[in-house]
């Protein structure tokens, strides 16, 4: 117990820093002491301006999208009791960026500036009435999963079939680069849009962790335990759907922090998938935030993408846990 | 009192019944061995009795909400299930979650139970090791811990004594003998008749789907049963240490 406090305390205090370290961090060189006074006393200056409208909302965004990967990933691993899995497993990450492109492409984002997390956060409502529809209230995980795939599928052809009837480059360009995941230029009109859903999110994965720790002797067991298996698998599916989503509306998709952050803590709180879900939340939005510190140092001038640079470090992660879990017979 | 009634409980797959119109009663300080071939039904009887699957007739399990038959009843299924690399502690904590344990912090109840839990097991050196990386054997122990930590007054145990040692089977049973004094009961689907015959006080035989005999394990282990629902012979003794027997042949082949 203690050492899951210190190990949370520790995660705290991790986001903390680096939350103040995303403020200071940009193209223009200012001093970090001038920053902060700029950004708590602010006055009517271009600083202020910097540091309230552009650098505040990133860092924010980053916290939230980083907590909603990394909760989502660790619900759904604990769900399917999988490392493996991860949050983009039922489409909703495909049918978000589906929605998105729609938007980028009919023109609406250039009608209003909402039009494009709002339509990603409609393909992902589309997404979880489908994975519903397909998967029925009370199937199985593989039903589950097998639903997701299609879905993911399916989205990825649309979104395919939109870019190459596209007439105009540059909105295929835009798409393409959207789809890289960012937290570049968005503003607080985003963080506004995403705060109910993320807290919304939040509230229906918490309380599982009961759940999801019965989990851990197999699904007849759980439910022997008091666990209502039906009640948690829609919960976890509308939390999950909410909260990704949303990520995946106001950053476009950055894969991997919901597959690479319970893995790596999984060790830390005893591999009990319950502890798992708060601390893979506080690790997530550290990873993020980190990974969007790490864009703008490494080629400042060059627009480097988030959801590349998750990638790139995740994807040799993932492949040494794959490595492992085959060492390890499972 | 009774912990447990069924009445004509029946369980479908399809159109098939494959427990058909079983009627039993448990009451206090009974360890009841439910014996029958494979496919007899033992398994499916045992979840529809919890209400685990849709069934027909009563059960008085199945009409307890989650969380009261939670502390009512303790289900051990065969199937030895650990998902995570969890400490054995952690593992059969989990027995305490029906009384609260992982939404507050465990309670000195929780602690007692879950040493008593161990002890009884003789796992108490394997506390701090992961529950995954034991032995299978060892695994069951700890999964038959983690069902003892529940403390309800009725348990069923689907075979549990599959894959122990014989040391640890014996003391498995004797766990079962100690529950049934202390006045909890426990259902246990056993394959191996020695065992059901020396350490059970009732025997509940069941083939395709029906209970063909509840009584005494002398009466239930008649030769003509063996014969007809196993298809054995067995050798057989009145000992002072009880019934034993050995099954020795298959009942179409000549001795």
């Amino acid at each position: 117990m203690t050492r899951y406090l210190w190990l949370m305390i520790g995660l705290t205090a991790g986001v903390a820093l680096l939350f103040v370290a995303s403020l200071l961090v940009g193209p223009a060189k200012i001093s970090p002491l001038v920053s902060l006074s700029a950004l708590i006393w602010g006055d009517s200056g271009p600083l202020t301006l910097v540091m309230r409208e552009i650098r505040l909302p990133r860092a924010l965004l980053g916290i939230m999208v980083g907590a909603s990967l990394g909760l989502c990933g660790a619900a759904m691993q604990g769900y399917l009791r999988n490392p493996l899995a991860e949050p983009g497993l039922i489409g909703v990450s495909g049918s978000a960026a589906l929605g998105a492109v729609i938007a980028i492409q009919t023109g609406l984002t250039a009608a209003f500036a909402l039009a494009l997390p709002l339509a990603a956060l409609a393909g992902a409502a589309v997404s979880v009435v489908l994975l519903f529809a397909l998967a029925g209230p009370r199937g199985g995980s593989l039903t589950l999963i097998l639903a997701g795939i299609a879905i993911s599928a399916l989205a990825g052809a649309f979104t395919a079939l939109v870019l190459s009837l596209s007439p105009n480059p540059f909105a295929a360009t835009e798409i393409v680069f959207w789809m890289m995941g960012s937290l570049a230029d968005r503003s607080f009109l985003h963080v506004t849009l995403a705060l109910p859903f993320i807290l919304l999110g939040l509230a229906l994965l918490l309380p599982l962790a009961r759940g999801l720790d019965t989990l851990t002797l197999g699904e007849d067991a759980a439910a022997a335990l008091g666990t209502h298996l039906l009640r948690l698998r829609l919960t976890l599916i509308s939390g999950v759907a909410v909260m990704v989503g949303t990520a995946t509306a106001v950053a476009g998709a950055v894969g991997f922090v919901g597959l690479v952050v319970p893995h790596l803590l999984r060790s830390a709180v005893g591999a009990r998938p319950g502890k798992l879900l708060a601390a893979s939340a506080l690790g997530g939005a550290a990873m993020v935030l980190a990974a969007d510190i790490a864009v703008r140092l490494i080629l400042p001038g060059r627009d480097l993408k988030l959801g590349v640079l998750t990638a790139i470090v995740g994807a040799p992660l993932f492949l040494h846990l794959v490595y492992r879990t085959r060492r390890d017979g499972g | 009192m009774m912990l447990l009634a069924l009445e004509d409980l029946t369980v479908l797959r399809g159109e098939v019944p494959v427990v058909d119109t079983v009627s039993l009663s448990i009451v206090p300080g009974e360890v009841v061995g439910l014996i029958g071939p494979n496919g007899a039904g033992k398994t499916t009887l045992m979840r529809g009795a919890l209400g685990l699957l849709p069934h027909r007739g009563r059960s008085t399990l199945s009409a307890l909400t989650p969380g009261e038959r939670a502390r009512f009843v303790t289900w051990l299924p065969q199937s030895r299930e650990i998902a995570w690399p969890v400490s054995v502690e952690t593992l059969v904590t989990l027995g305490r979650v029906p009384y609260g344990a992982g939404r507050t912090a465990l309670s000195a109840e929780d602690a007692r139970a879950v040493s008593a839990a161990l002890d009884q097991m003789d796992l108490e050196v394997f506390r701090q090791r992961i529950a995954t990386r034991l032995s299978g054997g060892e695994q069951a122990r700890v999964l038959l811990a983690r069902a003892l930590a529940q403390e309800t007054p009725l348990l069923l145990a689907d075979e549990p004594v599959a894959g122990l040692d014989p040391a640890h089977q014996i003391t498995t049973m004797e766990v079962f003998r100690r529950l049934a004094y202390d006045g909890r009961s426990v259902v246990v689907s056993l394959h191996d008749l020695g065992l059901a015959a020396r350490f059970c006080t009732r025997l509940v035989m069941m083939d395709k789907g029906r209970l063909v005999a509840d009584g005494m394990p002398g009466e239930v282990l008649s030769p003509e049963r063996l014969a007809s629902v196993f298809g054995i012979t067995a050798w057989r003794a009145d000992t002072p240490e009880g019934l034993v027997i050995q099954p020795t042949a298959l009942s179409g082949s000549a001795p």
